[in-house]
């Protein structure tokens, strides 16, 4: 069923007893096309754009929890393209042009808001920054500007710009087009617009194991039997290590858990995406009214995917030095999702050393905002064996060729 | 919270207090005139990255600044050993 007025007004006469299901509850079948290893965002766009792009329909998206649990359902939402270096701004600007598009290819509300993204301005030194990095965007063909401090303090009026000697703020850099996406409508509106492509999405579908045959795999062991596949596609973020050692080869991968946490629900009080590279507390507002807060990632390894007291009080006292009003606030929740570091703190897109498995890993802390692109190149990667023009940079190949897109010196990353 | 019992100092430290330094054991190899590019890029990038116990180094930086190896488990942050790197001292936490 398509969504739309007519059919909202006919469901609530109905006392919305008529709405389908989004996505079949499917039995993995014993033979596939493609597989996609993974059922967040990343993987569920990877198969959508495999079906809808390339005419590849016999795919099974496997997830071993439910779709969207990991990192797309624990992420704070934002999207951007702020990239410093041509490649990665290519990257990172498709995802966000696929999501401005999105809501209206898949019949789903995203609900994005591009209410602005802010990075604040504390010194000297990062105003200069800032600069730099604005003129790089510019000659990307990305948006980004630079607001002075009266701006930012009718942008952000709750925002502590004058009484406080710590954080003093000149300015901020301001991308228009970032903002925010519901991201569980992400993730379920990939999957139903996958399903309906005819596209098995199998949840509580963990993969054990792999049987190679020559360079390659012929098939997948799970927790719910064996599937064989012609290709595969690799989108699980933190745990990609774990996939890949049941390959085996190994990835310049290390995990760790980002925290996230999110305030009882109030008026409308912060209109945009606001982040302190000083405090490392980015911060918004979603639109049933909790604040979501968000900080620097747990400097250790981890696979623990929940909070630690440490960082929320580094959090927390990050956010209420920028905002003293929200010291009012209950926390409501805390959580941690486990992300992919990678050392130059760019994606991993394309070939691994077994023939016929593609990887999407290495988003470090920045995936949800580039979720469409992963998707789009990754299928690409399946569907004709070659990475797409787009991703060439970013193939596994460069830490043996030491050729490394460093966007967290660039522009400051800190993923 | 991770609680470290230094073995040089004998301080318990919190993860606030302490540094991590990754995965121990990591050899250089040589000598590098012979060293290929695979070979680097292991030694430098690659990293087993384990779901489970895990061989690390982590650092007394608040307190007497020495260096020392750790086996933790990644899943449940539980500390089961702790170690010199010359092997003349390890204990499991008491915690």
């Amino acid at each position: 069923m398509r969504y739309s007025l007519l059919n909202l007004l006919a469901q609530g006469f109905n006392g919305n007893k008529g709405w389908p299901t989004a996505w079949r509850a499917c039995e993995p079948k014993s033979r596939y096309d493609a597989v996609i290893i993974g059922g967040g965002g990343h993987g569920l766009a990877t198969a959508y754009y495999l079906a809808k792009e390339h005419g590849i329909t016999r795919i099974a998206v496997l997830e071993k929890g439910w779709i969207g649990g990991g990192n797309t359902g624990r992420n704070t939402t934002m999207v951007r393209s702020d990239y410093m270096f041509p490649e990665s701004a290519a990257i990172y600007d498709l995802g966000l042009r696929l999501y401005e598009g999105l809501a209206k290819e898949i019949n789903f509300n995203i609900m994005l808001s591009q209410r602005g993204w802010m990075t604040l301005i504390h010194d000297r030194h990062q105003m200069e920054t800032a600069n730099h990095k604005t003129n790089w965007l510019h000659c990307n063909g990305v948006d980004g500007e630079i607001v002075d401090r009266d701006t930012v303090r009718r942008m952000l009026p709750h925002l502590d710009i004058d009484g406080n000697p710590c954080f003093p703020v000149l300015g901020a850099f301001l991308q228009k087009r970032g903002g925010t996406v519901r991201h569980d409508a992400v993730a379920w509106g990939y999957a139903r617009a996958a399903d309906r492509l005819g596209v098995d999405i199998i949840e509580n579908c963990e993969v054990l194991g792999f049987e190679r045959q020559g360079d390659g795999i012929a098939a997948i062991n799970t927790s719910r039997g064996r599937i064989e596949t012609d290709s595969i596609g690799v989108a699980v973020a933190g745990h990609s290590s774990r996939i890949a050692e049941m390959a085996g080869f190994q990835l310049p991968v290390t995990s760790h858990c980002l925290q996230a946490m999110v305030s009882e629900p109030i008026k409308p009080t912060l209109d945009h995406a606001v982040i302190s590279p000083e405090t490392g507390v980015y911060i918004n507002q979603t639109q049933k009214g909790e604040i979501v807060m968000g900080g620097v990632l747990d400097l250790y390894h981890s696979y623990g995917q929940r909070g630690t007291y440490p960082t929320i009080e580094k959090v927390i006292a990050g956010t209420v030095e920028m905002f003293p009003a929200f010291a009012n606030l209950r926390l409501m929740r805390h959580w941690a999702g486990i992300v992919d570091v990678v050392p130059d703190s760019s994606p991993i897109l394309g070939a691994t050393p077994v023939s016929n498995m593609y990887i999407n890993c290495g988003w470090g802390t920045g995936g949800f905002k580039a979720v469409p692109a992963g998707g789009f190149l990754l299928a690409h990667s399946i569907a004709t064996g070659k990475t797409h023009p787009t991703a060439e940079r970013f193939g596994l190949e460069r830490f043996v060729t030491n050729r490394l897109v460093d966007e967290g010196a660039a522009a400051g990353i800190a993923h | 919270m991770i609680v470290i019992r230094c073995p040089y100092c004998d301080e318990l430290r919190h993860e606030e207090e302490l540094e991590y330094g990754g995965e121990a054991e990591i050899v250089r190899p040589a000598p590098p005139e012979s060293v290929s590019d695979e070979e680097w890029a292991a030694y430098l990038y690659m990293r087993t990255n384990t779901k489970g116990h895990h061989h690390e180094q982590w650092c007394c930086r608040a307190g007497c600044g020495q260096w020392f190896k750790v086996v933790r488990d990644t899943v449940s942050h539980e500390v089961h050993e702790i170690l010199r790197f010359d092997g003349t001292f390890s204990h499991p936490t008491e915690e």
